[in-house]
């Protein structure tokens, strides 16, 4: 999130669309349920089916599965078209000036420089024209043909409300509508928020269904505003402080990225990442990439890190291909390249798709360990649970280790939320038997491989017995421990660069924050977006003072939040180009004349003069972007891309299936399946009462919504007949679930391309572990194709056939 | 209970002005009333009171354990779990999912200790912690050992182990997830992701 579930309260406007928030995020809703009773704020919903956010929405429109793009791009067309721009901003604060070069260009669904051989695009036009000062050229009367302004005007002109209602299945007046109310908050003083969730990540073009409303949002002046922004709810307690941590296969801490293969040495790394800033006096933040990276080299290797050997940079991994995601990890797995798996807390039997190929891949392992509070189905994937788990237990032949872990109520430490918040957490109880905390686990994993490579040597055994284990006791480090170790500290004494007989920080002592590490190996950080989390003043992830001066609902000194106690990212951007709040009643921070002051740590230098320096300061240009140069695989801008599994074609391009870039493995392309055999679209999603796969093993949950089931329109249970409670079967060419049919109204059939469009609902919380009934979960039937970008599932939009059927055999 | 909530600075909050009307809507009120007449305050002041958040989704509400006794000196035992009232975001309030996380904590599935299921087998069976990651240190070992990519055909240093594995929780602290970084990056394994993947 951009901003904080408490600062929802601020919004004028709540536009929910790729998530449902009033039931996968309940308590954090309210504060929506808190604007719309005190603010006058109103809520649209957007969504496949009439959900119970939609219920208490003062407006629903629904829309075909996998259709949002088209459906964000005639919204941005419409502001155009009908002057509902925040000029100001969209002049200074966004890249709309911005002059692109002329090889730059888009037909038939495609941008310039398509290679269907390699599946890729060749993006080096896609950047902007560099003048021969070096900075990027301009036009800030955005009437240069080549601006992207008029890239972009000219980008959604065929996006038209009757264009889009064709494709989206949201009625044209419904569209207009919403048009309407959303175009209000172009003025400069209302603001809407943008709440969305895994209903827009998990598609194979997600990444640009984001971009399409955060563009939205920007043309609109709404980010950076109290009561604005872009906000990912986010699925777990702390999938975000694991993304910003960087347990990701192309990530290290705080987004530094992974070194390629290409990247043969530190000097060849850093080349590429120097972030010279694109226009004069931007701060481009990224610029001090080295200063975080060197320092997290040393939190990794100590004092086996010196300037001579690069820092350790040749013991990390290199990749040499984008991503070993783990769509990428099961398909080796699957080919029998994977010898050994860990799955601590993660259940992947269940949570990736296309469960029949996920059980053959785990078959072919030898050894397989889990580290889970709980059973998982993945811990079990051998065990037959006849037609819910039918496998030949006796033909399978991996090794599983199933290791018990405390869960969140017997450990101590922080998880970061949506909004950024790292909240300090203490244990409350023993845990059971012989269960163990993860990080236990862990150092008691890694000390034992180490003590072998210490014994026996082996290949390449520098990166191991270097790695940085300092703590009390190494086959139990204490999360106060680890906490300041991510924080960082002085190893040697820290000099001011100005002025070198000033000290900024002892040798020994916590840094204050991230402006306090250097390159030059006098300092260590574990994850530098957290610096600051455990400086000198101590636990500032332990802070309880729940007071809010400013009524805003910034809370500053409750717990801590990322980057240096910051609540509200872009905040520079709530102000005008004299550094004036658009909304006075809503002051984030102002210009005082001397420096940025007010409610919220500024998102800028605190001295950098409004007229002089952009609010996007980690961009080089200033500036945000409209317009995203190369660093989306699947272009600039989005563009209407239909799901892998759809029922009409693409509109631009009969040719063109799903994301033209997006990776497709060979062996999976057979299991793909047409609207001629499988005519309905599948799409999943959660229960208020059910998290995930855990609460089925809560008999209080379990009782509140005992059993798997799928949701259909009453016209389809018609033409199918299907009766309400009754059993059907779901089948594609992937796999088969039965289920108990519910038949509402809060789905109905949507006409897309001149033809019906019926939609089933799955959700996700059965398997067959636990004390609910047995179930399934979708990923029976979700296609193994991920986002261009990112690798995450088209899980969201998927065919399938439905039929009236007799219960399942356990 | 009634005392004990007085006490709290969550009133002084709402007496702020600013959250005052809204305590209705968000059911406080209602479910203060119900506490005083179901919990037996001689009950809960014998139990020790810790401060925790939700584990579900990322809203990250606060919440409020109460254990027969005290963890950090002896056993204790998880008896009832109810929101945090000067919690900023939930002020109290839990949805149908954390009202019931004593029950997850306690559930009858939850693991106790170390099993293996052997090649072929069609059961589990009990096995030491120590033979356990002996077991999985020697793999990891001898498979890092076989398969680990020491140089790519230019001759580049890549050490890249990917006949290996790890998923990461995205329910586990952030001090957690930094000792898992280390170690699984540590050895160089290059399939590693978190549900931020999902």
């Amino acid at each position: 999130m951009t901003n904080s579930w408490t600062d929802i309260k601020n919004a004028d406007l709540v536009i929910v669309m790729g998530g449902n928030a009033a039931e996968a995020h309940p308590c954090g809703f309210k504060w929506v349920t808190e604007a719309k009773a005190h603010r006058g704020a109103k809520l649209i919903v957007v969504d496949p089916r009439y959900n119970r956010t939609a219920a208490v929405s003062d407006y629903y429109a629904p829309i075909r599965p996998g259709t949002d793009i088209a459906w964000l791009m005639g919204m941005i067309r419409w502001m155009i078209e009908n002057d509902k721009v925040h000029w100001e901003y969209v002049r200074n604060f966004t890249n709309a000036a911005f002059i692109v070069k002329d090889g730059f260009g888009w037909s038939d669904g495609l941008f310039s420089g398509y290679d269907p051989e390699k599946r890729d695009y060749d993006r080096s036009t896609w950047d902007y024209v560099i003048g021969a000062d070096g900075y990027a050229e301009v036009d800030m009367t955005l009437e240069n043909p080549r601006c992207v302004w008029q890239l972009l005007k000219q980008h959604v002109d065929v996006y038209t409300p009757e264009f889009v209602e064709n494709i989206t299945g949201t009625p044209a007046d419904k569209f207009l509508h919403i048009a309407e109310m959303i175009g209000e908050t172009a003025a400069p003083d209302k603001t809407m928020t943008s709440m969305y969730a895994l209903g827009w990540t998990q598609h194979s073009k997600g990444s640009q269904n984001i971009r399409g409303m955060a563009m939205l949002q920007l043309i609109l002046g709404n980010i950076g505003m109290a009561g604005g922004g872009m906000n990912a709810l986010r699925g777990h307690s702390n999938i975000q402080g694991l993304t910003d941590m960087g347990l990701m296969s192309n990530l290290l801490t705080g987004y530094l990225s992974m070194p390629t293969e290409a990247e043969v040495d530190y000097a060849t790394y850093m080349s590429t990442r120097n972030f010279k800033p694109l226009r004069p006096g931007q701060t481009s933040y990224w610029q001090n990439y080295s200063k975080f990276m060197v320092s997290f080299m040393k939190a990794m290797y100590g004092d086996a890190a010196q300037a001579e050997n690069d820092w350790g940079y040749h013991w990390l991994p290199k990749l040499d291909v984008p991503n070993y995601d783990v769509l990428r990890m099961f398909e080796l797995m699957n080919d029998g390249h994977v010898n050994l798996y860990f799955c601590q807390g993660f259940n992947p039997l269940m949570a990736f798709p296309n469960r029949g190929k996920l059980t053959s891949a785990l078959s072919k392992l030898k050894l397989l360990v889990t580290i889970d509070p709980l059973e998982t189905e993945t811990a079990r994937f051998w065990e037959n649970h006849g037609e819910y788990n039918d496998v030949d237990t006796a033909s399978i032949q991996t090794e599983v280790i199933q290791l018990p872990s405390t869960c969140f109520a017997e450990d101590d430490g922080s998880l970061t939320n949506s909004g950024r918040w790292l909240q300090w957490h203490w244990k409350a109880c023993t845990p059971p038997g012989e269960a163990k905390l993860d990080t236990w686990i862990m150092a008691q994993i890694f000390t034992r491989v180490r003590e072998l490579y210490r014994k026996e040597g082996g290949s390449v055994p520098e990166p191991i017995l270097n790695l940085s284990w300092d703590y009390a006791d190494e086959g139990d480090p204490t999360p106060d421990e680890l906490a300041r170790e991510v924080n960082g500290r002085a190893l040697s004494t820290v000099y001011d660069t100005a002025d070198t007989s000033k000290v900024v920080v002892e040798a020994g002592k916590q840094v204050l924050n991230f402006t306090q590490l250097r390159d030059d190996g006098s300092t260590m950080c574990g994850c530098w977006i957290y610096s600051g989390c455990w400086n000198e003043d101590g636990n500032n992830m332990a802070r309880r003072d729940n007071e809010d001066p400013s009524g805003l609902g910034v809370y500053p000194n409750w717990t801590w939040s990322w980057p240096v106690n910051r609540r509200t990212l872009y905040n520079r951007a709530s102000c005008d180009m004299e550094g004036k709040p658009w909304d006075p009643t809503r002051m984030v921070i102002e210009w005082n004349g001397e420096k940025w002051v007010g409610n919220d740590v500024p998102d800028i230098s605190p001295t950098a003069r409004p007229q002089d320096v952009g609010p996007f300061i980690m961009n080089p240009e200033g500036t945000s972007r409209l317009f995203s140069r190369g660093m989306m695989r699947d272009g600039p801008f989005p563009t209407h891309m239909e799901p892998f599994e759809s029922p009409m074609q693409n509109v631009f391009n009969a040719e063109m299936r799903g994301n033209p870039v997006a990776r497709v493995f060979e062996a999976d392309v057979a299991d793909l399946g047409t609207s001629d055999e499988f005519p309905y679209v599948g799409t999943s999603y959660r229960l208020t009462e059910h998290f995930h796969y855990w609460t089925k093993h809560n008999r209080v949950n379990s009782v509140l919504q005992p059993q798997f089931f799928v949701e259909i329109s009453v016209e389809l249970a018609e033409e199918k007949g299907i009766s309400n409670g009754g059993w059907v079967r779901v089948w594609n060419k992937r796999g088969s679930v039965k289920a108990k049919a519910v038949v509402t109204k809060r789905i109905k059939p949507l006409i897309c391309d001149g033809k019906p469009v019926h939609v089933v609902g799955v959700p996700l919380h059965w398997g067959f572990t636990g004390v609910a009934k047995k179930g399934y979960g979708p990923n029976s039937l979700t296609v193994f194709i991920g986002d261009a970008n990112i690798e995450t599932p088209e899980s969201k939009a998927f065919l399938v056939n439905i039929e009236a059927s007799e219960e399942p055999v356990a | 209970m009634n005392i004990d909530l007085s006490r709290r600075s969550f009133l002084k909050l709402a007496g702020a002005g600013v959250a005052a009307t809204t305590l209705g809507s968000m059911g406080f009120g209602e479910a203060e009333a119900q506490e005083l007449a179901l919990i037996r305050p001689f009950k809960l002041a014998t139990l020790t009171e810790i401060r925790n958040t939700c584990p579900y989704c990322s809203v990250a509400c606060g919440i409020i354990m109460y254990s027969k006794g005290d963890v950090r000196k002896e056993q204790a035992e998880l008896i009832h779990v109810e929101g945090d009232v000067d919690h900023p975001t939930n002020r109290g309030t839990l949805c149908p999912k954390g009202a019931a996380l004593k029950d997850f904590v306690r559930s009858e599935t939850r693991l106790s200790q170390p099993m293996i299921r052997r090649p072929g087998a069609d059961k589990m069976e009990p096995i030491s912690w120590d033979d356990a990651l002996d077991r999985i240190a020697r793999a990891m070992k001898d498979d890092r050992d076989e398969n680990l990519v020491q140089f790519n055909e230019a001759g580049v240093p890549v050490n890249r182990w990917t006949t290996a594995g790890f998923l990461a929780a995205s329910a586990t602290t952030n001090e957690t997830a930094w000792a898992t970084f280390k170690a699984v990056k540590g050895m160089g394994i290059a399939g590693f992701d978190n549900q931020a993947r999902v």
